[in-house]
Order: C-alpha cells, then structure tokens, then sequence
C-alpha cells in the first residue's frame, strides 16, 4: 500500500492550478496581472504549469507607473521573450496625460493610488473579464476576507459585505455584461509558502529581492531607494547600505530592509526569524488602518 | 510537512478569539506590527484589554461594529505541519458562514463553555460539521480556570456531549479540558489539570491522521479543461486536465467516461516537469488516453469497474442562503464537479430544525440559513457520489439565475 500524501506545497500548487483551469474555463478574456513581484511570478509559473503542454492562455498585464525599479523592468521584459507571452501594458504618464487622474504633489507624492483608474481603464479597453491577481489572504487583514472568485460591479468596485458564499471548490463566476471578476489563486499561500515554493521549483526572481549595495535615505522609519521619482527633503541625506527588498511595489511605496541574504536559503531564514510582516515596509497601506480595504472597493488589485 | 484546514466555531463570549489568538502568539505567527496594530485599535476603543478578534475583524464595518461578518481565513505553521484556519463567526448568518468555513476543513474546533454546558448553538455547530463531512470534531472544554480546574465538571460536559454526538454521522470526536485564557492544554500542559492524561490542542492539531480523510479507492476526474497546444512539436495532443476528486490513476489504467460511456485506457500523466506513472487526489493533472474519443469540461473520467451514479434527479441535503427563499418548483443553475447544468426543484422532503435535530415534515419553507432535504431534477445526468462517500463528486451549488448570487449549497444524500 502506497502513502499517498501530498505536502503542503504540492497541496497548494494543486488547488492554484486548479484555480487557474477554472478562469480559462470559465471566462473569455482572462488576464495575468504581472507586476514582477514574486508572488505574480509564482501565479505565471503555475499558469505554465497548468496548461502544459499548451502556452498560457492569457496575456499578462502590467500597470506601470513609471516609477518601477529598472531591474523589475528588465526582468519583465526577459519573461515575456522567453515564453513569447503577449504582454499588455496600461500606463499610469498616460492616464496622467489624458487627463482622467491628478499627479499627488508633495514630499509623500505615489502612483500608488491612481494604477487604479489606469487598471480599470485597461480592464475595459482589453474587454478582460477576469484579471488574475497574486493576492494572498495573509498579507493583509482585508485580503483576509476576499473570495477566490471576487465579484466587481460594471464600476470595478468590491463590496465586501455582500460577497457571494465560496465553498468546496466550486467557484461562481458568472456576471452581468460589464461586470468582471478578480482571481486569486494563490490566496492560501504565506509568504513563506512563496518562497520555499520558489526555492523548490527554482523559479528566477529579480535581483532585488537578493543583498545588494544601493543608495538610500531614511523617513518616517522606512528605507526608500534614491531615485529620480522621489523628491528629498532637505535634511535627508542618501547614503549608501546593504538591503533588499521584501516586496516589490514601485519605487515611491516600496521600503527596503537592511539585510545580508544573498540567496534563497538566506531570504527563507530571514522570513522566518523575521517579526514583522512583508507589508510593513509597504508606505502604501499605512496610509490608514482600512486603507487596503477602501483601495480595493474602488478597484484597486 | 502537510497541510491541516480547520474550523472554529463559536461566539467571542465562548473564547474562540482568545484561542486562536493563543494558537497564533505560541506558534509566532502573530507579528510585531500586526500587534501593535491592534493594541493602537483596542487603546481606541477603551476597552482596556488587547483584543485579538481585531487581529481576523478585518473590514472596516467588522471594527466599526465589534461584530465578525465573514469567515477569515487564518495561516500559521509549527515544525510539524502547516495550518490554515477558517474562523467562523458564531451570531450573523452563523449557518453561510460556519458551512462555508466547514466544506474544506479536515477538522472543527467546538467551543463549549465550562461554566455553562452544552448550548444550543454547541448541537448546532456539531451538526453542522458532522452534516458537512468533517471527520474529526474536537470539542474543547474551555475556561476550566473558572470552574476551578475541576475534573468532575469536564467529566460532566464530555457525559453529555458524547450523548448527543452518538447521534451525529463522525468518525472521530475528542474532548481537551483547557484554558485559552492562562494557556492550559492549549499548547502547554500546564500545572493545573495532571488528572487529564490526553494531548494538548496543539498535539492533537499536529499529529492527527488525516492522510485517510481523502478518498483513494474511487477513481475519479471530472474534466476541467481540454489541453490542445496545436502546434507543431504537439500536433495531435489533446490532454484532459483536472483535479483527481478521488482514487489513484496509473498508466495503462482502463478509464471510463462519462456520461458517454466510451472506454479507453490512460497512455500519459503529463506535467511540465516531466511524465508520471501514477497519480492521486487531490493533485491536479492532465491525462492523455489510447483513443481519440470526444470529452469535453463537465465529462468524468472513472474506473469500469467502479462507477459514480449517474442521473438527471438528485437528492440533497441543502443549505440556504439567500435572503430570498428558495421557491418550490424554481429553476437554478447548478454547478457539480466541472459540470454546469440547471436545475428545478421537485420537492422539498423536510427541513431540520437543527437545534433539536428533529426534521420538521410539516415546514417546508426554505428560507436564508435553512437547511432541508430537496429532490432536484437536473437537465444533464450528473455523475456523483453520496457526499459521505465523497466530499468532490457529491457537492453541488446553486445560483440564481437572475442575480448570478450562490444562493444554496447541496449535499448529495
């Protein structure tokens, strides 16, 4: 008699691919929203997984502020060759430029919050009715509470407290015309669970995850890295110090932590002796204690 | 390491946040600013004590209120095994909530107050549980502190809970006296109970068998998703993907489909990192067969020789859960397994009243958080197996045709 047992990476790996089947099935115009982060690289790697021998059925999605780290950048652009995947880019200078939304001014300034407008206005103009998503439910408590399958209006707008019931692993896509759907089918995964995930399949990352020298100045706690997007008050002086990034968002909301790991094994070590969560170098949720929640009603990832 | 999904149900009063606030703080789950956080949101309040249900209310509504609305999914990991926590709320829509929480979980955590027994909402979370299939059910005897570590009063309570799961469909049912308050027999011993001989919550969470909760023996895949690369190198391959909903399948393995009926043999278990000899539940694969037959998304690869039933009327136990009833000869759409079909009602058998257990053959209106015994008469056969038998291929779900809304949830009787 065989032991037939799965762990807890192959588990999840089972029930994300079979998330993914799902939205094939079930939509016409499914997308991949691909930051270069490593949670979108894991969803594009399952996707591979999920219709091997086939291509991805979808194209990926990349709302770009313009602010991006260029190493993100260059390693969007390898994938993309690579699995000759179409990529779709919306472009926040654009919406900027035509007008729909207004550049934040001041020491604090993000693109953060308009990628909203720009995603929305790309779900429509692409007619995508559902745009895959790396969200997890443990990265934040508003997230905690998200469907599977998660139901946006003819606005792009969630409704938390009136979220169709999920069970089994049954999933209800079914909409109005305009309407569209968010998928997560990495929702049951922690961070940890992404990167041993990663080590195990040896899946490349950006360099930026890893140790590196780099210029940065410090506020309100948070290392950001120097760049031309970010405007320096004066008394703030980058020097340089050896970090790396925990999460990548842009380069306006992102925070680096001063760390030494130089390899997977290291990062691995670090999230597990680590007592913060990954989201507490993100600028971008601690704008207030619902700000998840309020960015997502009206659309955001 | 494997993967243990669990369910708590309870109200605040029962200590259910104190509990899993107890599992996250020892097993350092809990982080230093999720911690903070919730101080700073408890000193708002006033209320004097670090209240941890702030750490799973996570809309805004929830905190404004003080009142849990949705079910929270909760992760964290000992050495031993990775868990994932649907932590139910036990006052609004309990009923959505807790089957929803409870359609994954290997296991349910029963909250029964020490000082108060056996409650009416302890039969009804019971029954919950048993009526979706978890196979383990642990009640935990909480606030021994308060009855002072007293062993005739846990002795009592288990007497009377054993009484009422008798009558419940679980194979497997435990008793821990504990404290989630000081910590005793949650994840530490303690000093205070040496006359309980039994593991500790945390023990039992890491170390029950749940290898055998999957079904092995019944061969099953609904198929999700026809793989057809048509391109040069995989010119004629058509692969059938899904998830294995029960059994094992080999290479040279004979497969029937249904509902067609054609028969065939598996020529390959393909993945992306190469070929496989065999597969189980609950993996995701993509089968390739010796024929070249017609199988589309809904169809059901099985054994010859051990087939699912398949027909157009099915009975189930359903829970309701819109606020508009369920109307007696209503049409709905369905969706079973990979299959999408529509459904009407042909008739409502009963309802329970699941505090008492009794079946209410008189009351036949099905309304939002009942639950009741329905025939349905479907317009393609599904292929399915007794939900007790199967969890995959004997569940089914509802929609309303009109609002596109999950308006029920059926068990395959």
């Amino acid at each position: 008699m065989h032991n037939y047992r799965l762990t807890h990476l192959k588990e999840l790996e089972s029930e994300s691919i079979h998330i993914l089947r799902e939205v094939a099935a079930q939509f016409e115009h499914p997308a991949l929203l691909f930051s270069g982060g490593k949670d979108s690289i894991v969803c594009f790697h399952l996707a591979r997984k999920a219709f091997f021998p086939a291509k991805v059925p979808f194209p990926l999605v990349h709302i770009d502020t313009g602010h991006n780290f260029p190493e993100t950048m260059r390693f969007r652009d390898a994938l993309v060759q690579e699995h000759s995947v179409t990529l779709i880019v919306g472009s926040v200078q654009e919406s900027i430029d035509q007008g729909k939304v207004q550049e934040e001014t001041g020491y604090h300034a993000s693109r953060n919050k308009l990628q909203t407008v720009t995603l929305l206005d790309t779900i429509g103009t692409h007619k995508i009715d559902c745009a895959i998503g790396g969200g997890r439910r443990d990265e934040e408590k508003a997230r905690a509470k998200e469907r599977v399958f998660s139901h946006r209006d003819e606005f792009g707008q969630w409704d938390p407290k009136n979220q169709r019931p999920e069970l089994w692993n049954l999933y209800n896509g079914r909409k109005r015309p305009g309407e569209h759907f968010r998928a997560f089918p990495i929702s049951n995964w922690t961070e940890m669970d992404v990167w041993q995930y990663i080590l195990h399949e040896d899946i490349a990352i950006p360099s930026i995850y890893f140790s590196h020298e780099r210029e940065v100045f410090e506020r309100d706690g948070v290392l950001y890295a120097n760049s031309d997007f970010m405007r320096l008050k004066p008394e703030e002086k980058p020097y340089m110090r050896r970090v790396r990034f925990r999460t990548i968002g842009d380069m306006s909301c992102t925070g680096a932590v001063d760390s030494p790991a130089a390899t997977l094994e290291e990062i691995i070590a670090e999230v597990a002796s680590s007592r913060v969560t990954e989201r507490g170098s993100r600028i971008d949720d601690k704008r207030s204690e619902a700000a998840m929640e309020d960015r997502k009603k009206e659309g955001y990832f | 390491m494997d993967l243990l999904r669990f369910t708590t149900a309870g109200s605040v009063d029962d200590g259910k946040s104190t509990l899993i606030g107890r599992l996250l703080f020892d097993s350092k789950a809990i982080f230093e600013d999720q911690l903070e956080a919730v101080e700073r949101a408890s000193a708002k309040r006033g209320t004097g004590e670090v209240d941890l249900s702030l750490l799973t209310d996570g809309l805004r509504a929830e905190r404004e209120q003080g009142i849990t609305i949705d079910v929270a999914y909760r992760y964290f990991a000992t050495p031993k095994r990775k868990f994932i926590i649907a932590d139910t709320p036990g006052h609004i829509q309990y009923t959505r909530n807790m089957v929803t929480g409870a359609s994954t979980a290997n296991l349910a955590i029963i909250l029964v107050d020490a000082r108060k027994g056996i409650q009416e909402q302890t039969n009804r979370h019971a029954f919950i549980a048993s009526l979706l299939g978890i196979p383990h059910i642990v009640f935990c005897v909480n606030k021994m502190d308060l009855v002072d570590y007293d062993e005739a009063v846990f002795e009592r309570i288990k007497g009377e809970l054993e009484d009422f799961s008798s009558k419940l469909d679980v194979q497997d049912v435990r008793y821990i006296p504990i404290s989630a308050l000081k910590g005793d027999m949650v994840v530490q011993r303690g000093a205070n109970m040496d006359w309980y001989q039994g593991p500790t919550l945390m023990y039992l969470l890491e170390n029950i068998h749940i290898a055998g909760d999957i079904n092995h023996i019944d061969r099953r895949l609904p198929v999700q998703y026809v793989i057809r690369p048509q391109d040069d190198r995989w010119h004629d391959y058509r692969g059938y993907a899904g998830r294995i909903a029960g059994g094992v399948f080999r290479v040279g393995d004979a497969v029937q489909v249904l509902p067609s009926g054609f028969a065939s043999r598996i020529k390959s278990i393909d993945t992306e990192k190469g070929p496989l000899q065999e597969a189980f539940a609950p993996m995701s694969v993509t089968l390739t067969l010796e024929d070249e037959i017609d199988i589309s998304r809904g169809d059901m690869l099985v054994s010859p020789n051990n087939l699912p039933e398949t027909t157009q009327d099915v009975e189930v136990m359903l829970c309701w859960f819109n606020e508009r009833p369920l109307v007696p000869n209503g049409k709905y759409a369905l969706k079973h397994t990979s299959r999408d079909a529509r459904c009407m009602v042909k008739e409502v058998k009963y309802k329970m009243d699941i505090n008492s257990l009794h079946k209410l053959e008189g009351d036949k209106a099905i309304g939002m958080n009942d639950i009741g015994r329905i025939s349905l008469r479907t317009t393609v056969p599904l292929s399915f197996d007794p939900y007790n038998r199967n969890r995959n291929t004997g569940s089914l779900i509802l929609i309303d045709e009109g609002t596109n809304e999950t308006v029920a949830a059926g068990m395959i009787v």
